[in-house]
Order: structure tokens, then sequence, then C-alpha cells
């Protein structure tokens, strides 16, 4: 469904990311975990157009996304849940969710989705009125993630969904990731929080400062033995 | 008694005309972080469009008014094509200086073009002021109030419930999260400085039927007032920039009737060095909080 190929990203004379490739099947949660710096929010921002890409392909369901501006690509399906959540914190959590669904012209299967974001998160349906600034962490996580469901995505990309939050919601979270992917919807998640990302993944890859040092299966790599000294803190 | 509610209503006469073009100074802020320094010189250009509309080409004043607002908001929007937009990622001060040279610019082509001789406004309007026990009020305050009021309660509607509108919000707040919903920033900013230069044009209007002389820099002063309204306000915050406007207006009028007319601009700066002190972000402004 994703395929990204030799990406090269430069913040300047830095270079980010250093030719990576990597694929996402549909169906699938793919993860890539890595410390802080490794790269993993720009890989998701390239693909997204929030930074531009100096070489290398990403194609999307066989289209080449290079080619299309950055405000198009979430016309073909795919959707980014970007770190530090990024609501519109003056709009209400009501219309945080239908500037997720931008994109779209039928307003009777927005409003259905906006009924399952509701199941999903039944606090944000008690405080669709509020102002997303006034919502907890925890909440304003929640409506990041439902704003991107908003636009009914075949691809959900989620940058750091647990970052500063309590224990309890981290399961919380990565629960409602699970419920996500089993409605039919694909999910490539970037995240510190290995434990809990290799938990839930299918396929994972590891990203040491700009480039893919180990992939495999979920389960491989929880046993593998640099993964589990450098990112589970366990020996 | 009957001078108070006099200078009230001159008050809320020039307050209005100050909301109107704070209104552009305050969207454009609010989107592109951006002080549009060539805002002011907008109203000349519409001002102009109405001497050249109506003394040249014989329209009619209707027409003449519809056609300059319009020949503002092309302005408006190819000074942001031109000059803004190939340095929105450069560091904010260039931008700052550009829009001081694009509104020199402004002003030293139509001193080329019209030469510094003021020109007369050729719209007035001849309409016997009304009495209200000893209080008289012109036609004109109440058009400017009225046209205001009008205006800026349908661009109030038009930012909350159109799907426009809100779209303008979501870039002002966070453009990369703007992006990430489908929002196509360009078009949100083109329609951000159209919509500023429109309320511009109408303020233009208002603002030389008050004051019917013409020339270079007749937008200078009005610029700089309405700049202050927006900043007394809360820059970025389009109620801000309506408060700061009648504030200022009303602020300066008062002045003028009670203390002294040349002591009026002096009260006004003087208010904003206050409110800066003790609300840097402006009346209805907060300080942004970070949140970690």
């Amino acid at each position: 469904m994703l395929k990204v190929k030799d990406l090269s990203v430069y913040y300047g004379a830095i270079q980010a990311l250093k030719g990576i490739s990597f694929h996402v099947n549909e169906g699938e949660i793919v993860t890539l975990i890595g410390a802080n710096g490794a790269g993993k929010t720009t890989t998701l921002n390239a693909i997204s157009a929030l930074v531009p890409v100096k070489s290398g392909s990403i194609d999307f369901k066989n289209l080449n996304l290079l080619h299309l501006p950055a405000h198009e690509r979430i016309y073909n399906g795919m959707a980014h849940v970007p770190e530090g959540r990024r609501v519109f914190a003056r709009m209400s959590v009501k219309e945080n969710l239908e500037m997720g669904a931008f994109s779209r012209k039928d307003r009777n299967m927005v409003a259905q989705d906006a009924e399952r974001v509701y199941e999903h998160f039944p606090r944000l349906k008690e405080r669709r009125h509020q102002t997303a600034g006034t919502l907890s962490g925890g909440e304003q996580q929640m409506l990041a993630i439902g704003r991107a469901l908003m636009s009914n995505p075949s691809l959900i990309m989620m940058d750091e969904p647990s970052m500063g939050l309590a224990p309890i919601l981290v399961s919380e979270i990565f629960g409602i990731i699970n419920e996500i992917n089993n409605e039919g919807t694909t999910v490539l998640l970037v995240e510190q929080n290995a434990t809990m990302a290799l938990s839930v993944a299918d396929r994972a890859y590891v990203l040491e400062t700009g480039k893919i040092v180990l992939e495999g299966t979920a389960e491989e790599l929880s046993k593998n033995e640099a993964v589990k000294k450098a990112y589970l803190g366990t020996v | 008694m009957t001078l108070f509610i006099s200078q009230l209503i001159n008050g809320l006469h020039v307050g209005s005309i100050y909301a109107l073009i704070a209104l552009g100074y305050t969207m454009v802020y609010g989107i592109i972080r951006l002080i549009n320094f060539a805002h002011g010189d907008i109203l000349m250009i519409g001002a102009y469009t109405v001497v050249i509309a109506i003394g040249s080409l014989g329209f009619s004043p209707v027409v003449a008014i519809i056609s300059s607002i319009a020949v503002c908001v092309l302005f408006g929007v190819l000074i942001e094509k031109v000059a803004y937009k190939p340095l929105r990622n450069s560091p904010k001060i260039s931008s700052l200086i550009t829009a001081i040279g694009v509104s020199m610019l402004l002003q030293n082509l139509a001193l080329l073009i019209f030469t510094p001789t003021p020109k007369p406004y050729p719209i007035s309007l001849n309409v016997e002021p009304i009495a209200l026990g000893s209080v008289h009020i012109s036609f004109t305050t109440m058009l400017t109030f009225g046209v205001s009021l009008l205006v800026m309660m349908a661009l109030q509607a038009f930012v909350l419930t159109s799907k426009a509108g809100k779209s303008m919000r979501a870039v002002s707040e966070d453009m990369d999260a703007a992006v990430l919903m489908g929002i196509n920033v360009n078009n949100t900013i083109t329609l951000t400085f159209a919509i500023g230069c429109a309320l511009a044009g109408i303020g233009s209007v208002l603002y030389c039927i008050a004051y019917p002389s013409v020339s270079p820099t007749l937008g200078s002063l009005p610029g700089v007032k309405a700049f202050i309204a927006a900043v007394l306000g809360g820059i970025g915050l389009i109620p801000g920039a309506v408060l700061g406007g009648f504030l200022l207006g009303i602020a300066e009028s008062l002045t003028k009737g009670y203390i002294s007319s040349k002591m009026s601009d002096a009260v006004v700066y003087g208010i904003l060095i206050v409110i800066l002190l003790f609300k840097p972000a402006g009346l209805l402004g907060k300080s942004i909080r970070e949140k970690v």
C-alpha cells in the first residue's frame, strides 16, 4: 500500500534521512521505532510533504506522492496524526472533527464517521462543544486521532501517540489503535515507547540516525537482543 | 452632556472606520504572522480608483465604489503573491521590511502618477443631520456606523460558520495541521488578503466621505491608527480589532472634545503604551502558554 524507497531528507546541510526504504502492506500495523532524533518524525513528515524530499520515492496505492502537493495527499486516503497532537486549540471538539473531514463532500457519510469517532471516544462526545485547548493531554490525543479518522483514511500515520500520557491512557490509546486496525485501516506507527509499539504491530523497522538498521516481524524484534538492550530496557 | 454624547457619536464614527481597517491587519497577521504595513495604502488606492472612475471614466458613484473595492482586492492579492509569498519561509523580519517597502513603493508611485496635490473626493452625502434632542447626528455617521456593523457581523458569521471561514481559522492556528486536513493553504491566504482588502476598500469610501481630500499619503494615518487598534484589541483576533477600533475612536474624539485636538494622537499612543505595559497581548489576547 505504501512504498518508500531510498528516501533522503536534509535540514540545511544536515542529512536527517539517509536513504531509507520500507513498505506497509494493506491491513498491517507497521511501526518505526528508534531513539529521539533517529528520523522517525521526519519520515512521516516527508510522506505528508511537511518537509521537502531531496531524493527517493514515495508510492501510495501505486501513486507517486512526490507529484502531489501537500494538501492533496489526504484526498487519496491518507491521514497523519502529527507529533504533539496539533489540535486546533481555539476551535471546538466538533469543529476539529469537521476540519478532519475537510476533504470530503458527502455529509451523511461524514456524520456517520463522526458517530464512529464518538463511539471510540465517548469523552469527546461529552465535550464536543468545548474548545480543544481546554482538553487534557489524553483527550487532545484522542481528538487528534479522531480528527484523522474523519477523513475516512485507508492508511493512518500516527506520530508518538503515547507521548506525555499517563500509563493507563497509553494502554487505552493502543487499544484504540488495535480497534482502528481491526476495522480495516492500515496503521503506520512511530513510537519511542517500543514495548507498546511492538505489542500491537505486525512488523517493525528500527531507525538509527537516519538509517534503517533492523527490520522484521514485531515478534522477531521483541526477541532480538540488540533491540531489547537499546529500546525495551530488558536484557 | 451634549458634548459628551456628540463626541461619543463621533468616536463611534471614526472608530468603525478604524475597526474595518484593523480587521485587515489582524486577519493577515492571524494567518501569516505578518504586519502588512502596506494595508493603509490600500485605502489610498481605493480612493484614487474612485477619483478616476468618476472623474475620468464617468462612472456612477455606485459603480465607482464597487470597482474601487474590486481594485483594492486585486492589489491586495497581487501584493501577497508578488511580495510576501516568496518570503513565506524566510525570517519574519524579511517580510516585515518588505511590507514597509511595498508601502513606500505604493505611496511614491501614487506621488509620481497623481502628484502631491490633493484631489477632492467626488462622492459626498448632502443629507440633513438628524436631531435627537440637542444632539445632531449626521447621515454620514449613521451610514458609516451601520455599514461597518453590518460588514463586521457578516465577517464574523463567515469566519465562524462557513467552510472557508473555518479553514481560515485552522490555517491561522496551525498551518501544518491545516495542510494535513487537506486545506489548500495558498488559497486560504489569498482569500484572507482579499477579504482584508475588501474591508479596507469599504473603509476607504467611508473615510473619504468624512475627509474628502485624496493624496498619496492618505492611507498612512488611518493605517497606523488601525494598526494600533488591532494591537490594542489583541492582534490576530477579529473581535479584538473591532473592540480596539471603537475604543481608539472614542478615546480620540473624547480627547478632542475635552482636552484639545492637538493632544488626541498623544493620548492614543499613550493608551497603546499603557496597555502594552500591562497586557502585552492586547485587551482580548492571551499570552501564549507553552503546553508541555
